[in-house]
């Protein structure tokens, strides 16, 4: 039994990545028709907003403190982070401290910026191009973004932590009647949980209550109709693809505290979240979002060690394995509609 | 001629030229010059691009023929891998029952595999054999360590029982050979500051390469080719014309996955080794690049595609920015930092970006890759006949 | 017994019934019409015939064997060629080799694996896809891009496809649909040239009354899924049923 609410709550972080990068995939799928290979990319760059947004708030200059002196006698020198100039020492070193959630803030004009001049740069270009020069240009662009990164960033990983506030385990066996220590949940993965479900039901909410969602919803089962009442769809599309890309972004800055971010992050989730989408069906949201938390917790006791012990190595292909039947027997995935990409 | 129309001949017989005369192509600069550094002559080099060349050509044939655009066609390169790296361990090191074998494995693999995965069309194919490669890989890098030697991959030992081949002396590395012939053997020929090497391992690839070719371009113009590319442009009217789309798109997936077997084969006849990073989707992706870069549904093109890409990803990665500051010495000093500035993102470990930004570019602006670029320059000089009345043969 | 036999069909979709106790037999070598409102249910009635829908009540039988539940390419195979609304051909090929693709179906059945040797190599095939280009008047146009033509040498190119196999019926989904006037009097007098010339049977689905007037030699009238008459030419323009449930509409 804690065996099992603890692999439960172990997919759930995968999966709340799988599902927010699986969610932007669909919605950009389900309204512009795009495959879109570089939103694996997107969510990265969101992780590189949180290392950006910290390297910026612990930008330091040098300062001679002649109270104290190293071990030659001379004055020290010590190195003061702007922020400390600005808001004081305390407050400054929880700004510091709280720079992956203030990355939210950052990453949001960021992503959305980066979404819609990727859609009216290049996106828009391919509307009418076939599924495989979408496929095509999306990952020569996705090729591209984590060149980029790589080239400032460096390769290797880069450790973002969490606000200390957020360190540490919450003993969830404890609270649910178990004896202690059996399951344990880092603090920040509930924090990764509770903001996912926020945001997909921020997403979820605004398509369902806004007269712009209402208009994203109707384009994405039919779109010839809706242009036909003269709406200007496309500069909604536009926006929905910023959104979209903010989404993935947020994903990412959020996700840095639970791996180190590096380059290769975006294509490592992007194969996986594909098929995320593909399983929960082309162009269905809730299917996007249910198959992400359900791969997400099935991998997760894929890698028990009971199961490895039978069947070893099936964490690693689990997903895929699923994909596989699940595309054989239900070709529409779980919640697919008829009639979306199948010519 | 053996079956070619002239203008498929010709093209067999450019495409002859060009690596057989390949160590003097790719060496143009005398060795001791500072332009030394883009001589691409040398054996290592000139096998990957033959090797890569088949993987392409034969990757062409599902993509550019049928459309079906597989993201997981590394895969089967990795098991054909495996399969000669076994025959190198437990039969001989002449590489001919390996590379045999390779086909073989590989062609029963794609046969699995394209007839799972052809059932869905469009996105769910690439989808579905991005996800039978990842898992392939995943076998072959963890749960398959016994077959596959996990992270480290296989080579040949001395240990190896090799039944048909005699006991090697200790301290010595089993090499490959074709009947005695070392693959690594070569012959280097100096002509003034010139080195030119020509290595038995790189030609032997070559004429397999020359073969595949040859197949290919019968392929193409045979009627099987024909019905790929009516299965590409209408499988609608395909059914209603009383045929069955199914075991021809099988059929390419199948001649396609033994090619690259054939190519994965080769690979190790070449290096002796095997790993599972040869299956890995990145792989997949690279391969998608050389047929789109070169011109994919051309003959050509693949083969254009894989040297560009391999002399690049080779080349360019070695430059680095001294190199860069070496040749733009003759600048002021603060230009001369900026150029380099400017350059420096793109090459040595940064040639990805450029291999990136270089097939977003085709992509966008010339969807037939480099052989319409070549079409298009050719017209620009008013060599080309009009395009809008192709013959009835594809475009070489 | 007609060639085409059609016996108690019905097809629902969900709560709307597209066809119910439709009985048609249509005659060998004859031509024969089905019309109707939009909405009556001929085009999922067509699509009964060529294994694209199965209908779920009912039988179709070619010839004496059923069609239900073969697969388009199996009930070609029988001797069932299908010409669609919008021409369907093979955009991306030439004239010529669009002509040949339906004579190898013909020679080869569904599948047959000939990599190696050259398709122009193939005599037989291409003499008979040359001789079929000549009879549709197209040899001119041999070596273009299909998808380079207009919509009414689409249309004959799609019709001479289907004849180049030989089919004991052909089967035309509103083959006028989109045309400009001229094009469409050419089609018929194409198809009245194919009638005259050869032993097929055509069953044809037409809005145009024109169409349908200059061609069938029998007319079914179906409204709302079921057949209401079933006559010649001439007795079907005066049919007050027909009025009421067709002309009538449509004026």
């Amino acid at each position: 039994m804690e065996a099992i609410i603890l692999q439960i709550l172990n997919g759930l972080d995968k999966g709340s990545a799988y599902a927010l990068i699986a969610l932007g995939l669909t919605l950009i799928f389900g309204t512009l028709g795009v495959v879109n290979f570089a939103h694996g990319a997107l969510f990265m760059i969101g992780a590189f907003c949180a290392v950006t947004l910290s390297r910026i708030l612990t930008l330091s200059h040098t300062i001679v403190d002649e109270t104290r002196t190293d071990f030659l006698g001379n004055p020290l020198k010590v190195e003061v982070p702007y922020v400390h100039d600005i808001f004081g020492v305390s407050t400054g070193d929880v700004i510091i401290d709280w720079a992956v959630p203030l990355s939210i803030l950052f990453a949001i004009p960021v992503m959305i910026a980066i979404g819609i001049i990727m859609e009216r740069g290049l996106i828009k270009h391919f509307y009418k191009r076939p599924h495989a020069d979408q496929i095509l240009v999306t990952f020569g662009l996705a090729i591209v973004l984590q060149e980029i990164i790589k080239y400032y960033f460096g390769a290797n990983p880069i450790p973002t932590p969490a606000p200390d506030a957020f360190k540490g385990s919450f003993d969830f066996g404890q609270a649910l009647g178990f004896d202690p220590n059996l399951i344990i949940y880092p603090y920040w993965r509930i924090v990764y949980f509770a903001f996912a479900m926020i945001i997909i039901g921020a997403v979820f909410a605004f398509l369902q209550f806004t007269t712009f969602g209402m208009v994203v919803r109707a384009g994405m089962a039919d779109r010839e109709t809706v242009q036909l009442l003269g709406i200007n769809i496309d500069r909604r599309f536009t926006l929905m693809f910023g959104m979209a890309a903010a989404v993935a972004g947020l994903a990412g800055v959020m996700y840095t505290p639970i791996n180190s971010p590096n380059y290769h992050m975006g294509m490592d989730f992007l194969v996986l979240s594909f098929v995320v989408v593909v399983v929960g069906g082309m162009g269905s949201l809730p299917g996007a979002v249910l198959a992400g938390f359900l791969l997400g917790v099935l991998e997760s006791f894929a890698s028990m060690r009971e199961v490895l012990a039978v069947l070893p190595g099936l964490n690693q292909i689990i997903i895929y394995l699923v994909a596989i039947v699940i595309l054989l027997t239900r070709p529409r995935g779980l919640m697919g509609r008829k009639g979306v990409m199948e010519e | 001629m053996f079956g070619l129309e002239k203008k498929d001949w010709n093209l067999l017989l450019f495409v002859a030229a060009l690596v057989a005369l390949a160590p003097f192509i790719l060496n143009p600069f005398p060795e001791n010059s500072a332009m030394a550094q883009f001589n691409a002559g040398y054996p290592d080099l000139m096998q990957r691009f033959v090797i890569f060349g088949i993987f392409a050509i034969g990757f062409n044939i599902l993509f550019g023929l049928t459309g079906y655009l597989s993201f997981g066609h590394a895969a089967f390169l990795g098991v054909g891998s495996y399969a000669a790296i076994w025959m190198m361990k437990l039969l001989t090191m002449n590489v001919i029952p390996a590379i045999i074998l390779s086909v073989i494995v590989a062609g029963i693999f794609s046969v699995l595999v394209g007839y799972v995965t052809l059932r869905r069309s469009g996105i769910y194919f690439s989808i579905l054999t991005l996800a039978f490669a990842q898992m392939s890989y995943s076998l072959a890098y963890s749960v398959l360590t016994p077959i596959t030697g996990g992270e480290t991959g296989l080579q040949p030992k001395v240990s190896d029982p090799r039944i048909l081949d005699g006991a090697i002396a200790d301290g010595t590395i089993p090499k490959a050979n074709l009947f005695g012939l070392e693959m690594g053997a070569s012959f280097d020929l100096s002509i003034a500051g010139w080195v030119f090497t020509f290595n038995a391992g790189y030609y032997i690839a070559a004429i397999v390469m020359l073969a595949s070719f040859y197949l290919a371009i019968r392929i193409f113009r045979s009627p099987f080719g024909l019905m790929m590319r009516a299965v590409k442009s209408n499988q609608q009217r395909m059914n209603y014309t009383g045929l069955n789309t199914k075991p021809y798109t099988l059929a390419a997936f199948v001649i396609s996955g033994m090619y690259a077997g054939l190519a994965g084969g080769l690979m190790v006849a070449m290096d002796t080794q095997a790993g599972p990073e040869r299956m890995f989707w990145t792989a997949s992706g690279e391969v998608v690049l050389m047929t789109i870069l070169g011109g994919a549904g051309t003959l050509i093109g693949p083969v254009l595609g894989a040297g560009v890409i391999k002399y690049m990803e080779n080349i360019l990665s070695k430059i680095n920015s001294d190199i860069l500051h070496g040749w733009f010495a003759f600048m002021p000093d603060g230009m001369e930092d900026f150029t380099v500035a400017i350059l420096y993102p793109f090459i040595g470990k940064g040639w990805h970006l450029t291999l990136g930004i270089l097939f977003m570019l085709v992509v966008i602006f010339l969807p037939g890759g480099l052989v319409e670029g070549g079409q298009r320059i050719r017209a620009l000089f008013g060599r080309g006949k009009a395009e809008d009345k192709p013959s009835t043969e594809p475009a070489e | 017994m007609g060639i085409l036999e059609v016996k108690d069909v019905g097809k629902r979709f969900g709560g709307l019934q597209a066809l119910g106790d439709v009985n048609l037999s249509v005659k060998e070598n004859s031509v024969h019409a089905i019309i109707g409102p939009n909405g009556a249910g001929k085009s999922t009635l067509l699509n009964c015939f060529v294994g694209k829908l199965i209908p779920d009540t009912g039988s179709v039988t070619f010839d004496g064997q059923s069609v239900l539940g073969r697969t388009p390419y199996e009930i070609n195979q029988m001797g069932i060629s299908r010409v669609f609304q919008t021409p369907e051909i093979f955009g991306d090929l030439s004239v010529m080799e669009n002509m040949m693709i339906p004579i190898f179906a013909k020679r080869d059945g569904a599948f047959r694996l000939q990599a190696i040797p050259h398709m122009m190599e193939e005599k037989d095939i291409v003499e008979a896809a040359e001789k079929q280009l000549v009879d549709m008047n197209m040899a001119d146009k041999r070596n273009m891009h299909a998808a380079a033509m207009s919509r009414g040498d689409k249309r004959r190119l799609e019709i001479g496809m289907c004849l180049a196999q030989e089919p004991r019926l052909l089967l035309l989904d509103e083959p006028t649909a989109g045309m400009a006037r001229a094009d469409t009097n050419n089609t018929i007098d194409l198809l009245k040239q194919i009638k005259d010339e050869r032993d097929i049977t055509i069953a044809i689905i037409e809005h145009d009354m024109h169409v349908v007037f200059s061609l069938a030699e029998r007319i079914t009238v179906l409204a709302q899924g079921t057949p209401l008459v079933e006559d010649t030419p001439d007795n079907i323009k005066g049919h007050p049923k027909v009025r009421e449930a067709y002309l009538g509409e449509a004026a």
